[in-house]
Formats: structure tokens, C-alpha cells, sequence
């Protein structure tokens, strides 16, 4: 998989790191603002804090 | 082919094991700095609104008696007004602990829902129990790890610690007393007189709740305080918060 990623992507060695860098950034960035929010939504919490029956 | 299929099978693997713990690192840091600041921003907005929305009365007020012997300029403790219990999940008050942190703020809303009020970071108030500065107990619950950790130092609070409380009357200061671990079905800790249902209340309590041990929510840890006085908000915030208090800061 990430094989195949590296062969696919285009120029030299140092372009392609500055692809998957920027690449990353942006992952990390789309994960932390919309689908790790989304995902906590999700879970119930897993740890209650109120005194309860 | 089969070491193709399992190679790619192995780094989808390793890639989602990657992503669980991107998740949690995200949860326990991330999301709680998001929270705080948007709890300090929240909490510094009511606390203005409030400010702001009792200039109009006041001003006259100081205009016509400008004698510092009379009105509560004089002295901070007064008798406590009591507000009327909002609705759920309105956001009526400002918890400020300064154990906590300097500037440390939140907010506190009608409810301890977890996904409506608790998960927001900020402290949610047990409908059940009594309005700030009342009669009984004026019982919060928050998290202790996660979501913003509102209450992670509630085991460093030292008896006498001031616990303020603000709402659009003005600031309720409690003094901590003790604290004490409850199962987690321990309500009577939430009683106007706490393990005492069916007594008739005599103090003015806060009670704080969140869960214990850390990172394990087994037990629950109760943190007292005791009311020591009410400070109207034609007299300004008392000292120790009034840098935080009121302001943008």
C-alpha cells in the first residue's frame, strides 16, 4: 500500500517527501476538526462523573 | 499474491492502530485545549453580558448615593439572593477555582447531561439540588480526565480554598471543607444536608462531583464547600478574581 504510493508518486526523492508531508498535515488537520469530534460524538462516554441511581 | 494481500492487510492494520492512538491523543490534549478556550471565551462573555446588563441600574444608583455609608458598596457579605432555576442546559453561572489555576474558568449549565452539557467542557448543576447561595446544596458535577478535565485538580483543593461562583446577581464565595469518595450511585451526597436526606438544611453548601480514580471512573470524588459570603454585583468582583471577573481577560 505504501509501496505502491511511493512508485505512484511523481519527481524526485526530495518532492515526493514534501508531498507526503503536506499530505499528512492535511490528514492530521481533516482528522482533529471534523472526524475525531465526529467520532466522540459518536462513543458514549466512557467515563461518567455524576453521582447517579 | 497471498504475501501481496497480507502485506497490504498488515499495513491497513498498522495504519488504523495509528489512527486509535492519533484519536486518543487528540481526546486527552487536543480537545481539551479546544474546550478551555472556548470555555474561557464562554465564560468571559456571560460574565460580561451580566456586567454589562446591570450598568444601566446601577449607575443611577451610585449617581444619587454617593455616600459611601450607605448602599453595599459598604461592605461585601449581604444576605445571598437566590436566582430562579433556569432551564436546561441554559448556561446561568461562572465557576471560578483558583486552585485550579490562575485564570481558570467555567461555566456552569442547568443539567449534568453528558453529550448536552458535561462534554462541553464546562460543569453542569444537579437540577435536584438548590440554586447557588441557597439554603442546601448547590451540587456540580464535571469531568475529571477528558473532555477539557474541568476537575482534574479537585483532589489538590486545601481546606479554605475560596470556590467562587458568579451569576447575574453577583459572586457567591465558598470556602473548601473537605472531601469525600462515593460509590457511584452515592446520591445522597447531592441531599440539601449531604448523607443526610431527610434533614432539615442549616448551611448554605457547594458540592462538586467528578469521577475517580483518574482515568477510572470506579468511584466518585465529592469535593464541600461552605458558603462564607455574597458580594451584589453593584459591588464588583472580589478581589482575588476581579482580574478575571467581568473582564476580557
Amino acid at each position: 500500500m505504501y509501496g505502491a504510493l511511493w512508485r505512484v508518486l511523481p519527481g524526485p526523492v526530495w518532492a515526493r517527501i514534501l508531498i507526503l508531508l503536506v499530505a499528512l498535515a492535511l490528514l492530521l488537520f481533516v482528522l482533529s476538526t471534523w472526524i475525531f469530534p465526529l467520532v466522540d460524538g459518536m462513543l458514549t462516554p466512557s467515563q461518567p462523573v455524576t453521582v447517579d441511581q | 499474491m497471498a504475501r501481496t494481500v497480507i502485506g497490504i492487510a498488515g499495513e491497513v492494520l498498522i495504519t488504523a492502530g495509528v489512527l486509535v492512538f492519533l484519536f486518543l491523543g487528540w481526546q486527552l490534549w487536543i480537545q481539551g485545549i479546544a474546550l478551555n478556550n472556548a470555555q474561557t471565551s464562554e465564560a468571559s462573555g456571560l460574565s460580561q453580558s451580566w456586567s454589562a446588563s446591570t450598568t444601566g441600574p446601577t449607575a443611577p444608583d451610585q449617581a444619587s448615593t454617593p455616600s459611601p455609608t450607605s448602599g453595599p458598596a459598604a461592605g461585601t457579605v449581604s444576605a445571598p439572593v437566590v436566582m430562579a432555576a433556569p432551564a436546561e442546559t441554559d448556561q446561568f453561572a461562572v465557576l471560578y477555582v483558583p486552585r485550579f489555576g490562575a485564570d481558570y474558568k467555567r461555566t456552569i449549565t442547568q443539567g449534568v447531561d453528558a453529550k448536552t452539557v458535561l462534554n462541553a467542557g464546562g460543569a453542569g448543576h444537579y437540577e435536584q439540588s438548590q440554586m447557588p447561595g441557597d439554603m442546601g446544596n448547590f451540587a456540580i458535577a464535571a469531568h475529571r480526565d477528558g473532555w477539557g478535565s474541568p476537575f482534574i485538580k479537585i483532589n489538590e483543593l486545601q481546606v479554605g480554598d475560596p470556590i467562587y461562583v458568579e451569576t447575574q446577581d453577583g459572586w457567591y464565595t465558598y470556602r473548601f471543607r473537605d472531601l469525600e469518595y462515593v460509590a457511584p450511585d452515592g446520591v445522597d451526597v447531592l441531599s440539601a444536608v449531604p448523607q443526610a436526606p431527610d434533614a432539615a438544611p442549616t448551611d448554605r453548601l457547594i458540592t462538586l462531583t467528578s469521577c475517580n480514580p483518574l482515568y477510572i471512573a470506579s468511584e466518585r470524588i465529592i469535593a464541600y464547600g461552605v458558603l462564607e459570603s455574597f458580594t451584589p454585583r453593584s459591588a464588583g468582583a472580589p478581589a482575588a478574581i476581579a482580574g478575571i471577573s467581568g473582564t476580557g481577560a
